[in-house]
């Protein structure tokens, strides 16, 4: 672990100065991430700036969008993943990214964890975690270790497997990103060059051929906030993380969806609905081939299960024998349909039955 | 003499409970010294070669950085017969993660960074790290672990089962795991060149053990070394014997006199230097006849050990005991790996044998169609099949009836996969589990009395009883125990008692190991509070003092002597994701007198927690590539958590044994880790129809 300076400049604007102005410079929020790749030799910045004061840790009301009658929420970049999991609006308008926050790491864990730090946590891929195997991600054309390695966690959509030094198949781990690909979020950005706004759906990037990116961020630019604008049909809307273990575990597969049924001749009709898939891909993945084929259409298993596969019709499995993915082709669809059944059963959203 | 209880069989609570909760309780680790140098070791990138050059000129240059020990440059230790403990004594290299040199720094960060600094050039040869049964390197050791025979033959095997009405032939595997405690290896080691002094705050489970290896690897008298070890946060065998890392520890401090030398490893360096448990390939064949009566058993073991050093676990050595048969034939082989040295976890052997031998049973109870908890039932031997000795006590049968009754067994419906409910599959299964009653020779113990007027006089003493022996109390209530122990063989009161453990300064014992500790340290403490009686009578005056040793046991070699248990459980299997849960797990064991319900039923819990985390979770993932575990740490490596399991029980039969030992008690450390994994993956079976014959079984193991 090489020495660093801290520093906690007055204010964002200062913030970002010092970073924007230093490449070895790094914003360090709570540390859950950071830290430990410090202790790991992976990211060796020479300064950390804290930005957790400098940050809004307030979750405030939008005002409504021309046309709407509700408006959405502005979550501030330090705001704590326990903090946001336990808002009333959150849990009551958008309960699938409360269910995506409290399903991720420990009660410690979202205690310290904030909502910037949260969407640019690194990949959990072990390979890149430890330098003494090859990654491009950390090393540019040195290989992916990955491919043919353990691989249980990897990507099957959107990967780079070729050429081997641009190789990467991680996946994004973070539950709470998956929820808000749902729900539309914006990521607000203040750079050296003044404020913008990057659509989560825009915001992590696919590995192509530069793996050691993992978002559209540029050095020095800092989160701000993240909007959430007003949406109705996440009021139901669930989160279906599956792991290995019951608990403090990255997901293999998970679900965050959010739909609307209505009473349709022959039965449920999907009026609308929004998927977006965690741990198969190197960002949040929004599953539109999936929404396209079940909007419209009946809202049972076998569709449910007909839209998971549309989906995962480009998946690219890792063959290994210390751990390939393969099984997550129907992982997703066993995942897709447990989630949008809760949905559709939810006696709240089934206008024929009333809840007793 | 067997003694009377008063104080054993009491919920006496943890005696060093308060200590612990308030963080004062010192860890090896936590032991304050004056200046001390961090220790951060480098360690091989390569599984196999010669180190061809070391480049330590940067790492020194570093601020703080007091010293680079490597091969070229470091103490030469006397004897490098066990070739685990020659650290840094020449250049080759054994497998991936092997010390080959360790940076000392006046901070843990700059040895750190150091380590990384320093420049190693390698000869790399090809290595092989997979086992597999069909290498051509497959041997058979001279004996397995500790001192079992490696292959046994009892009556025609073959035979019998070429005429067996039923039979099952079956390949079970269990995985490559760590011990991983919660407190990693640490040693605070201190040279004291002008009195030539070893001093050592260490993490361990037998101080004696660490002084006696690490004395003779160092040359010097045994005596000269002092070991420390008040408090141990977990061992599971991993601190059973010293590791390389010790020896590192104080080979560095030799090359610093007067300097402490501290060295805690990370967690990923737990996974490459202090042992694991070998994975397994098992193949079990049994015969019996269609009313379930086993008319052979065949068990044979492929495992692997390191190609410098030999441990050979003693996996088939369940199937000896367990069940009544008359043909029996039980083998291990050896695959040699460049690979850190295998060694043990709790229940070695026992653990993962017990897992391919019960699924096994139970796959004949299917074959059969007989229920599995009569199965086993049927299969009880009048004497021990392994010795043919009468067994001390043996009540597995109450076990099994005890757990039935208690988890409504005979309501179960015995086809599998016919329970849906909310979408899970929910089935139920049995195992049997046993563990040999060790103890092991070797332990002394001193008890001293100091008249104490202070006492309260309604405590009945007039004065305290200082029992000394160096036994270890890694968390599993050991100082506890021994307290009630000594205060029924002196017939005292436990609150005039207090027993020191954990230092040689202490009369030598035994190590944790093998769940021999309370039986030997124990009998130990009894044979030295008999002669303190016989020479002071009840009212001894002030100084006066006894010695006692481990006696030997008169019943040894006349009786079998282990514990049982049955353990069921209920596992519910998500019909669209596969994902497992435990919604119920219930163990009954018959392990002798229970000295202390409180810490035995966390012993026992914690023995079915592992197994649990041995069925779902753990699994250590050997990249062949580059020869090391990638999973090396506790967010990759998986144990079990809260979540997967609802309710988790441990009960007993009250069990009276007269010959095992003078407090009537069996070892409970271990057992209850033994076949929890095949209740549990005999419990999946019945969910799903899913055979489960490998684990951790994940969930694509179900989803289809
Ligand atoms: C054992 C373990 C288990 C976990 N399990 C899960 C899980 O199941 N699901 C899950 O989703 N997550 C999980 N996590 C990850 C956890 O959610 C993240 O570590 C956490 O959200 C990161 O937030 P932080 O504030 O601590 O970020 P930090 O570690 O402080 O920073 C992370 C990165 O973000 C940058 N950064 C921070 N704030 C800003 C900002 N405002 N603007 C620009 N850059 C910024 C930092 O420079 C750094 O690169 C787990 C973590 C651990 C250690
Ligand atoms: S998947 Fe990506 S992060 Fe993992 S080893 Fe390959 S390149 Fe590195």
């Amino acid at each position: 672990m090489k020495p660093f300076t801290y520093a906690r400049p007055d204010d964002a604007a200062g913030a970002v100065d010092l970073v924007a102005g230093d490449p070895d410079a790094a914003f360090l929020a709570g540390g859950t991430n950071l830290v430990d790749h410090l202790k790991l030799g992976i990211a060796s910045p020479t300064t950390l700036v804290d930005v957790t004061s400098l940050t809004s840790d307030r979750i405030d009301d939008l005002p409504p969008a021309h046309g709407d009658t509700d408006g959405g929420l502005r979550i501030g970049a330090a705001v704590r993943n326990s903090d946001l999991a336990a808002h009333g609006r959150v849990r009551a308008e958008y309960p699938v990214l409360a269910e995506a926050l409290l399903q991720g790491a420990s009660g410690q864990l979202r205690n310290m964890a904030t909502t910037g730090g949260n969407l640019l946590q690194r990949t959990r891929c072990a390979y890149f975690g430890d330098r003494t195997t090859p990654c491009n991600k950390r090393e540019p054309g040195s290989g992916c270790s990955a491919i043919g390695g353990w691989a249980r966690y990897h990507a099957i959509l959107g990967a780079t497997h070729e050429p081997a030094g641009q190789a990467c198949v991680a996946t994004h781990p973070s539950d709470m990103a998956v929820a808000m690909a749902v729900l539309d979020a914006q990521v607000q950005v203040l750079g050296p060059d003044g404020e913008r706004t990057i659509p989560l759906e825009e915001f992590h990037r696919l590995p192509g051929d530069d793996p050691t990116r993992d978002t559209v961020l540029r050095h020095g630019e800092l989160i701000t906030a993240v909007d959430l604008p007003a949406a109705p049909i996440a009021t139901s809307s669930t989160y279906r993380k599956v792991r290995d273990r019951a608990s403090y575990a990255f997901a293999l597969v998970s679900v965050a969806a959010a739909m609307e049924v209505v009473d349709g001749p022959d039965g449920p009709v999907v009026a609308d609905v929004r998927i977006a898939l965690g741990g198969v891909a190197h960002t949040p993945w929004r599953a539109t081939r999936a929404e396209d084929a079940l909007r419209g259409g009946p809202a049972t298993d076998e569709a449910f299960r007909a839209a998971a596969a549309a989906e995962t019709a480009g998946a690219r499995p890792i063959e290994s024998a210390v751990g390939g993915n393969a099984f997550k082709v129907p992982l997703v669809a066993g995942t897709l349909a447990a989630a949008l059944r809760t949905l559709a059963h939810d006696p709240s959203t089934d206008p024929t039955e009333e809840p007793g | 003499m067997t003694l009377t209880p008063d104080a054993m069989g009491r919920a006496l609570p943890r005696i060093e409970g308060g200590q612990k909760v308030a963080g004062t309780a010192r860890y090896a680790f936590e032991h304050p010294v004056v200046g001390p140098l961090y220790l951060h070791p480098v360690q091989s990138t390569i599984a196999r070669g010669r180190v061809t050059a070391i480049d330590t000129s940067t790492a020194e240059a570093l601020d703080g950085v007091v010293a680079v020990l490597t091969h070229e440059n470091a103490p030469r230790l006397a004897d490098t017969s066990d070739a685990e403990f020659a650290v840094l004594q020449d250049d080759t290299v054994a497998f991936r993660g092997q010390y080959v040199a360790a940076v000392l720094a006046e901070r843990s960060e700059t040895a750190r960074e150091a380590a990384e600094l320093v420049e190693v050039t390698y000869d790399q040869q090809d290595h092989h790290v997979e086992l597999d049964e069909d290498s051509p390197d497959l041997y058979a050791p001279d004996v397995v672990n500790p001192s079992f025979e490696t292959d046994e033959t009892v009556g025609d095997p073959e035979a019998a089962l070429e005429s067996a009405p039923v039979t099952v032939r079956q390949t079970y595997t269990t995985a490559m795991t760590h011990n991983n405690p919660m407190e990693p290896h640490t040693t605070v080691a201190t040279w004291d060149a002008e009195d030539g002094r070893l001093t050592l705050f260490e993490s361990t489970q037998g101080v004696s053990a660490v002084r006696t290896a690490v004395a003779g690897v160092l040359g010097l008298e045994t005596g000269s070394v002092d070991v420390i070890s008040p408090h141990v946060g977990g061992g599971f065998g991993s601190k059973g014997t010293p590791h390389a890392n010790t020896v590192l520890a104080a080979l560095a401090a030799r090359a610093v006199p007067g300097r402490p030398v501290k060295y805690a490893l990370t967690r990923q360096q737990m996974f490459d230097l202090v042992g694991y448990r070998t994975p397994t390939i098992q193949h079990v064949t049994l015969g019996a006849e269609a009313d379930g009566r086993l008319t052979a058993i065949v068990h044979d073991v492929v495992e692997q050990t390191a190609r410098f050093k030999e441990f050979a676990e003693q996996t088939a050595v369940y199937s000896r005991s367990m069940y009544a048969t008359q043909n029996r034939r039980t083998s291990h082989r050896l695959v040699p790996l460049d690979v850190g040295v295998p060694s043990w976890m709790r229940a070695p052997g026992e653990a993962p044998g017990s897992f391919a031998a019960e699924v096994a049973m139970d796959e004949l109870a299917v074959a059969t169609g007989i229920d599995p908890v009569e199965l086993r039932i049927r299969n009880e031997p009048a004497v021990s099949p392994a010795s043919g000795l009468p067994f001390s006590s043996r009540h597995l049968v109450d076990c099994l009836r005890r757990g039935a009754d208690r988890f409504a067994w005979r309501l179960r419906d015995p086809r599998p996969r016919a329970r849906l409910v909310d979408g899970w599959w929910i089935g139920t299964g049995v195992a049997a589990s046993s563990y040999p009653t060790n103890s092991m020779p070797g332990s002394s113990a001193v008890i001293r009395f100091h008249v104490d007027p202070s006492l309260d006089p309604a405590l009945g003493a007039a004065g305290r009883y200082e029992v000394e022996i160096a036994a270890a109390d890694i968390g599993t209530g050991a100082r506890t125990v021994l307290t009630q122990i000594a205060a029924d063989a002196l017939g005292v009161r436990p609150e005039t008692v207090h027993v020191a453990i954990g230092d040689t300064a202490l009369p030598p014992a035994t190590t944790a190991g093998g769940s021999s500790g309370t039986a030997s340290w124990g009998a130990t403490i009894a044979d030295a509070a008999d002669r303190f009686r016989d020479k002071w009578g009840d009212d001894p005056s002030d100084g006066a003092q006894a010695d006692g040793s481990m006696p030997d046991n008169p019943y040894s070699g006349r009786y079998a002597m282990s514990a049982y248990g049955a353990h069921f459980a209920e596992v519910a299997v998500h019909a669209d994701t596969g994902e497992v849960r435990v919604p119920r797990m219930l163990g009954v064991f018959a392990a002798g007198r229970i000295l202390n319900p409180d810490t035995a039923r966390s012993q026992l819990l914690g023995g079915m927690t592992m197994g649990l985390s041995m069925a779902l979770h753990e699994e250590s993932v050997l990249d062949p590539r580059s020869g090391h575990v990638i999973n090396h740490d506790l967010a990759n490596y998986h144990v079990t958590a809260h979540a997967d399991v609802g309710v988790m029980e441990a009960e007993w039969i009250d069990e009276e044994d007269p010959y095992v030992n003078p407090m009537g008690c069996k070892g409970i450390g271990e057992i209850g880790i033994v076949g929890a994994a095949a209740a549990i993956a005999n419990a999946a079976h019945h969910a799903t129809g899913v055979r489960m014959r490998s684990v951790p079984m994940t969930l694509d193991d179900f989803v289809v």
